[in-house]
């Protein structure tokens, strides 16, 4: 289909499968979608339609984007977490096979904020998220800025990409709790120390959301300004990634001051640290816009 | 060439699909992929008098054919859809149906007063689905009474000329009767259906999967009802002029809504799988009457309840091809 501005604009494509593989404890899959990797901004994630054309599962599987590249016109290659997982959606992503196709939306949702000038920046990431913090790092060393980037998870197999962030960070420290990859211990353990020891300017941050909580809530400590992307969260909730159905909500602090309930896809995926009401993900805050409490109690 | 233009009472809609309640987002997020003029309307979120926060997350769960939401009505109330997103849906050359709710009759009363401030509004529809606070909270559309109270009270404060219509959920005991309640109190055309309760069970947490615990099932699993639910409202006001939906995906669903007795075809959750899903249904809906060498919409609405024998020529089931019918020229008006 080719007669929608959207399509003619390649927001939505048929795209080509190139490769699926695993790394470490998630899958990678390699679409070929020029269009998307032209647009494509660090941050940014895409939607795909899973189960093929005939299919009846509505809700679209929002991935983030672990590199694009040139080849063949452009690809575009998304991480996500199969293991022990029930959801036969991300079953059929990792058992297509490369030619098969693949309806994908993308690039969506605001991108990170980029420094103007060359600071120092902290990459922090966990789980399949971490993926989308390695375009960022390229985009940031192109403004020559310094890149640090602190991974972590439960064991070695569950960090992504710690050997990519040796290679092209300034520094690369990784943590996992079993010990059985870099120091034993969490993020949140390692991250004052890794602050203090970079001199960050600014903190980038993209994976779980108890992850994004310490991470927001550290760099306010530290009086630094934390861009985080709440992948998981998004992950976890979202049906359409496109704004359309109003799934993935969360309370957020505007510019007045009020509490909105802002959409992960389309005011995120990446929002403000400082800004999140981490502590009432999941809930409608009392003080929040429109909250129940505004109705008399009704509800 | 299909002439596709439909009536919704007085309204005259250039095509007979059109985006059901809440599946749209404000228009932008469409416009994004087509542009909004090619639908026959555009239906907003059910708007209330105040902003609305909804249901806390997970607020959706993916079913078997379907999927299962409590929302909560999230929206921004009607004084920042007056400023913010009615003058944008206005400029798209688009009629809009801009969808009502609220926790009493005179709230839902209210907001349809607002609306007379501006001249864009196409028809109202009133979502009956809303819980009613003075009935436990529960959906105003269960009982033929509560429901025509509020379509009364709409149908007064709508300006004439602009039409009412009824959006009924599946969840009665007796669905005409609601629809028949409604079209007394003035309801011009109907909606049929609003989604249908349901509940999912997460297998890890052990607890309900959704926070709002039961909520709404839409999707092609409730297709089936849908279309029960048409046919029969049909057959009983057969000249209410129905707006069908619920899990259309394809231009042969809609054709099954329209042969049903749908004058029109709203499309809902396909739109989160595929936001271009409404043109495309067009033209499959357009391909499929033309196959069918059925020249006007129209003449297909309500064809399901003709007596067998009196078909137009018989075609293989999911395509094109005509073979010499056994009947009547496709063309010949029944009695
Ligand atoms: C994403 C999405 C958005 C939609 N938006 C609209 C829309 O804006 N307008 C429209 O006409 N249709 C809409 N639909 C169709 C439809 O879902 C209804 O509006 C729906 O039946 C009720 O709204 P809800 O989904 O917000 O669920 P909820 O309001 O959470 O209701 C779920 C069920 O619980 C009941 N319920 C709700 N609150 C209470 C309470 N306090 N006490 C007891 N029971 C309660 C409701 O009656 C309903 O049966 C939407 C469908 C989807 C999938
Ligand atoms: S996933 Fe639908 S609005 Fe965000």
């Amino acid at each position: 289909m080719t007669d929608t501005p959207g399509r003619a604009a390649g927001l939505q494509t048929s795209a080509t499968v190139l490769t699926v593989r695993q790394v470490r404890d998630y899958h990678a899959l390699t679409l070929v979608a020029p269009a998307v990797a032209e647009r494509f901004r660090p941050g940014q994630f895409v939607a795909l339609a899973v189960g093929g054309a005939d299919s009846a599962r509505l809700v679209r599987r929002c991935l983030p984007v672990y590199e694009v590249k040139p080849d063949y016109g452009g690809t575009v290659e998304v991480v996500f977490d199969h293991r022990g997982s029930a959801d036969p959606g991300t079953g059929w992503l990792v058992s297509r096979r490369a030619r098969d196709r693949i309806d994908l939306i993308g690039p969506l949702g605001r991108p990170f904020r980029l420094p103007r000038d060359p600071v120092r920046c902290l990459l922090v990431g966990g789980g399949p998220g971490a993926a989308a913090l390695f375009s960022l790092a390229d985009t940031l060393r192109r403004r020559e800025c310094t890149v640090h980037f602190l991974l972590g998870g439960p064991t070695a197999g569950a960090v992504f990409g710690a050997q990519s962030a040796q290679r092209i960070g300034d520094s690369a420290t990784v943590v996992t709790e079993d010990g059985s990859l870099g120091e034993a211990g969490t993020v949140r353990e390692a991250l004052p120390a890794v602050i203090e020891k970079t001199g960050a300017d600014v903190v980038y941050a993209c994976g779980p959301t108890p992850l994004l909580r310490a991470v927001s809530a550290v760099a306010t400590e530290f009086g630094l300004p934390s861009q985080v992307s709440v992948e998981e969260f998004l992950r976890q909730t979202a049906v359409c990634g496109t704004g359309l159905c109003m799934t993935c909500v969360l309370p957020m602090i505007d510019d007045d001051g009020v509490t909105r309930m802002v959409r992960a896809c389309a005011d995120g995926p990446v929002l403000r640290g400082d800004r999140v009401r981490w502590g009432d993900l999941g809930t409608i805050p009392f003080d929040a816009l429109g909250a129940p409490r505004a109705l008399g109690g009704a509800l | 060439m299909t002439d596709l233009t439909t009536r919704i009472g007085p309204l005259e809609l250039a095509n007979p699909i059109v985006t059901a309640a809440g599946c749209g987002g404000t228009g932008r997020e469409l416009a994004r992929f087509f542009e909004l003029a090619r639908l026959g309307a555009f239906t907003t979120a059910s708007v209330m008098l105040q902003p609305r926060a909804g249901r806390p997350t997970p607020r959706a769960a993916e079913t078997p054919s379907g999927m299962l939401t409590a929302m909560g009505l999230p929206g921004p109330g009607i004084d920042a859809f007056l400023e913010r997103d009615l003058p944008w849906l206005a400029e798209q050359d688009v009629p809009v149906i801009v969808s009502v709710a609220g926790n009493s009759r005179e709230e839902y009363a209210e907001v349809a007063r607002r609306l007379n401030a501006v001249r864009t509004v196409a028809a109202v529809e009133v979502n009956l689905a809303a819980p009613n606070v003075e009935d436990r909270g529960r959906m105003f559309g269960r009982l033929p009474g509560p429901a025509a109270e509020v379509v009364r009270a709409v149908r007064t404060a709508v300006r004439r000329g602009v039409p009412v219509l009824a959006k009924l959920a599946p969840d009665v005991t007796d669905l005409v009767n609601v629809a028949l309640a409604c079209v007394d109190a003035g309801a011009e055309g109907l909606s049929l259906i609003n989604t249908m309760t349901g509940l999912v069970i997460d297998p890890t947490t052990l607890r309900p999967a959704l926070a709002g615990v039961s909520g709404g099932l839409s999707g092609p699993a409730i297709r089936p009802v849908a279309l029960r639910c048409v046919y029969e409202v049909h057959a009983a006001l057969p000249t209410v002029p129905i707006i069908g939906s619920g899990g259309v995906a394809s231009g042969l669903d809609a054709l099954e809504f329209v042969l049903a007795g749908a004058s029109a075809v709203a499309v809902g959750t396909a739109l989160f799988r595929d936001p271009t899903a409404a043109p495309r249904i067009l033209r499959e809906l357009e391909e499929a009457l033309s196959d069918r060498r059925i020249g006007r919409l129209a003449d297909a609405v309500g064809l399901a309840h003709r007596p067998p024998g009196r078909v137009p020529p018989q075609i293989s089931p999911r395509r094109g091809a005509a073979s010499p019918g056994r009947v009547s020229e496709p063309e010949e008006k029944l009695p």
